[in-house]
């Protein structure tokens, strides 16, 4: 009995670390041949697109990134904070000779996206 | 149907998502379509990430959500007692932030027109901001 409940301490501990692991790094971040592909979060606000953006740019700053590839296929909300994000991206890449797309973009993302008028410079695609 | 609810929160940005599901739950009740949640969560979470980084500059004090239904109008305040706006005119302008190095996109206000029937700032340098949205819910064409 008392070797159960070690195992199950153990279990939610580890459980509680890995949650804690996923809340620290909201964005998974992949780099494969200069392009850096970045799974946007379910919700995309202020804390999250702070965090995004920070990793992303030490990413950028130590490694060869010439492309930056936003993925919003798992993203249901975003707000003018992932806006600053994309432009604030956009503008590092362009200063670099790279490039920032967005694909697999929702319709609410979609149409806060048309609203900022960021499609203008950003390439967008739709899910 | 005549209903109120009032939350006070600390500014962290962890309380952005917490404000606009709670302004979420407040308005399931006047049976919105799932598109008029997304313009009220749109909405809140502007106004309450505004009181975060403007109002309070990244200091942790307290913010106030109030939401009201009046038959099918809901309205919502977000007030924040931090550094108040000089020029709300100027403020409201698309683009425009004050703090163009946070990478804002200075679309805040832009997007709570845009999501809401009606806004209205009242400011007071010094002594706070008060945001006054209001929406009409069950309305929208199909």
């Amino acid at each position: 009995m008392r070797e159960d409940r070690k195992k199950r301490n153990r279990r939610s501990r580890q459980g509680a670390g890995t949650a804690a692991a996923a809340g620290g790094q909201n964005a998974a971040m992949a780099l494969e041949n200069g392009t850096l592909l970045i799974r946007v979060p379910e919700e995309l606000d202020h804390h999250s697109a702070a965090q995004i953006s920070a990793q992303a740019d030490e990413m950028i700053r130590r490694q060869d990134v010439r492309e930056v590839v936003f993925d919003f296929s798992g993203t249901m909300f975003c707000d003018s904070s992932g806006i600053g994000m994309l432009m604030g991206r956009y503008k590092i890449m362009q200063a670099l000779g790279g490039s920032v797309r967005a694909v697999k973009v929702q319709d609410r993302v979609e149409r806060i996206l048309l609203l900022s008028g960021v499609m203008k410079v950003i390439p967008v695609e739709r899910v | 149907m005549k209903n109120q609810m009032r939350l006070e929160f600390d500014s962290i940005s962890a309380n952005e998502a917490f404000a606009r599901v709670a302004a979420a739950a407040f308005m399931t009740q006047m049976n919105p379509s799932m598109e008029e949640v997304a313009d009220v969560k749109t909405a809140v979470s502007e106004a309450v990430t505004n009181a975060i980084i403007h109002g309070y500059g990244g200091g942790v004090h307290k913010i106030i959500l109030t939401g009201e239904i009046e038959d099918d109008w809901l309205m919502l305040t977000v007030e924040d007692q931090g550094v108040g706006i000089a020029d709300i005119k100027k403020a409201m302008e698309p683009l425009y932030t004050s703090r163009p190095e946070l990478e804002r996109s200075g679309m805040g206000f832009l997007f709570m027109e845009a999501f809401m029937d009606e806004i209205r700032v009242e400011s007071e340098p010094g002594k706070g901001t008060r945001v006054f949205m209001k929406k009409r819910i069950g309305c929208q064409e199909a």
